[in-house]
């Protein structure tokens, strides 16, 4: 990149736009807001998918569903003995009775929790391992001491919304692509419009013994700065919304998007994206620049 | 005295029309001083732009400064334009450089170090009588001062192919006699010249020119200069 922003005040004034003439430098920076948008937006689908999956992996609950008290208080006692001899088992909890009114009272009301109410008993399991086989021999072993319980693996759950929010994040990123390829044609129409421009001043320079790549510096230089100028501004705007929505959803509050922040890789990359535009520019200036001017003697 | 330049049945068509230029054979010797004279339309400028090699001709070979240019790979040319200097009938000045970066161009272009550029530009530009007007823009220069600076510009890099199209069209008789005298001076530090000139009397000004004569594309050779059949001795 230095290189391409490197040249004397002489080869500078060889192309003789001022800068932020044209309207390529606020082309890329309405490229770069949209982009760090979609980029922001992925990342942070990214983690919240991945923190979901991490709430949910290995994660089970056990419904011992059986009308006679008695009978429902061996079954479960008699399952938790028997999960605590299963090595894939890391932990497996009852939840207590106190929990359990607590779960029940918005639908039944603290008046409508008669004692005599049938109410299964719940066990919270982990696994050492979110294996699909450990959670079958689990669901085996729990029917065999308890036929009419229910084995509910978290993840079976919450695995559709999982899912939603992975597509989302690859929406973002097939988005940032898109974006990128806009803003590289945005850079071939405006180095083939430049080149048509100073097409005087490149032959003359061509015909004193200027090579393509001399050539192609002075435009790639002119790219460079206007990436520069745009992407900066639009990183920053686009910085400060997601920085703000951000804000409004952390004070949501909701446990499925705690886990969507950016966190300060995702900030990197955000940071890191004026740099991909500089470069995109370069890269696409020269490679356009060099190949019109091939098509010349 | 060795060859420069070297043509070999060289052919010139533009498009799908009759050729410009037809059977050109000849050898520039290297320091000689040409005037390549013709009337309108003969075909003096195309053959100046195949020296200036702005242009590949249709058929036939061309070697310069030792090496066969119409097989050199695209990449080579630069190399060769570097050692050309060009005065061009419409001076192609940069309108956006001033007089002073026009004749730097080449030095630019070559890459010389900028702190070694100011000196010589400078007295180039004095050289042509335009040191005061070395900030001026080319659309502020009269046509004569438009042309010393194109001049200047070919020069300044002591090429070793001066190519130069109708130089004196646009100066008083006194300017044209001291570019000629440049020319000449350039000549006897060992450039080769070549002057397309419709203006007959400027070829006894310089005592040592030979003259090249174009007629509806060919050659002719008045004064025996182009040494044709080709000299075998290396170019």
């Amino acid at each position: 990149m230095s290189t391409a922003l490197r040249a004397s005040v002489a080869d500078r004034r060889l192309l003789p736009e001022g800068r932020l003439a044209g309207p390529m430098p606020w082309v890329i920076a309405i490229m770069t807001f949209l982009t760090v948008l979609a980029a922001g937006a992925g990342l942070a689908l990214g983690n919240a998918a991945s923190g979901l999956g991490d709430q949910l992996a290995g994660k089970l609950t056990i419904q011992i569903v059986e009308p006679n008290p008695d009978s429902r208080d061996r079954q479960t006692r008699t399952v938790l003995a028997e999960l605590a001899q299963l090595g894939s088992v890391a932990q497996a909890t009852r939840v207590d009775e106190a929990r359990m009114r607590e779960l029940l009272s918005p639908w039944l009301g603290q008046d409508g929790l008669d004692p005599d109410l049938p109410v299964p008993s719940l066990i919270d399991v982990s696994l050492r391992a979110n294996d699909a086989r450990l959670i079958s021999e689990l669901t085996a072993t729990v029917k065999a001491i308890a036929p009419s319980a229910r084995v509910d693996a978290h993840a079976q759950w919450l695995g559709p919304l999982q899912g939603l929010l992975s597509t989302l994040r690859w929406l973002s990123v097939a988005l940032v692509a898109l974006m990128a390829a806009t803003m590289a044609a945005a850079v071939v129409l405006a180095a083939r419009t430049a080149l048509v421009t100073h097409r005087s001043t490149i032959d003359i320079m061509h015909l004193m013994g200027a090579t393509d790549v001399q050539v192609a510096r002075l435009f790639q230089r002119r790219a460079a700065l206007d990436a520069l100028f745009g992407s900066l501004l639009g990183c920053v705007c686009g910085a400060l919304v997601v920085f703000g929505v951000g804000g409004r959803i952390a004070n949501v509050g909701a446990a499925l998007l705690d886990k969507g922040g950016l966190g300060w890789t995702g900030w990197l990359v955000i940071a890191l994206l004026p740099i991909a535009a500089v470069l995109l520019s370069i890269i696409t200036a020269r490679l356009t620049v060099v190949r019109a001017l091939a098509r010349m003697l | 005295m060795s060859n420069i330049v070297q043509f070999e049945n060289v052919g010139l068509r533009y498009g799908t029309g009759a050729e410009t230029l037809s059977d050109l054979s000849f050898s520039l010797s290297r320091g000689a001083f040409y005037f390549l004279t013709g009337p309108s339309g003969a075909g003096k400028t195309s053959l100046l732009k195949l020296l200036y090699l702005a242009q590949r001709p249709s058929r036939g070979q061309i070697r310069m400064f030792g090496e066969n240019l119409v097989a050199a790979p695209r990449g080579r040319l630069p190399a060769f334009r570097r050692r050309i200097g060009v005065v061009f009938q419409d001076f192609r000045l940069v309108q956006h450089l001033s007089a002073f970066d026009n004749v730097a161009l080449p030095l630019r272009v070559a890459g010389t170090d900028e702190r070694e550029i100011a000196a010589p530009v400078r007295e180039m530009l004095a050289w042509v009588g335009l040191q005061d007007r070395a900030d001026a823009r080319p659309a502020t220069l009269s046509g004569g001062e438009q042309q010393r600076v194109a001049i200047a510009r070919a020069v300044i890099g002591r090429p070793d192919l001066l190519v130069a199209d109708e130089p004196t069209g646009n100066v008083d008789p006194e300017m044209a006699q001291r570019l000629l005298h440049l020319f000449d001076g350039l000549n006897r530090l060992g450039t080769t010249v070549v002057v397309a000139t419709h203006d007959l009397h400027l070829l006894s000004r310089v005592g040592t020119a030979q003259m090249m004569r174009l007629d509806r594309g060919r050659l002719s050779d008045p004064t025996g200069a182009l040494k044709y059949p080709p000299l075998s001795e290396d170019t």
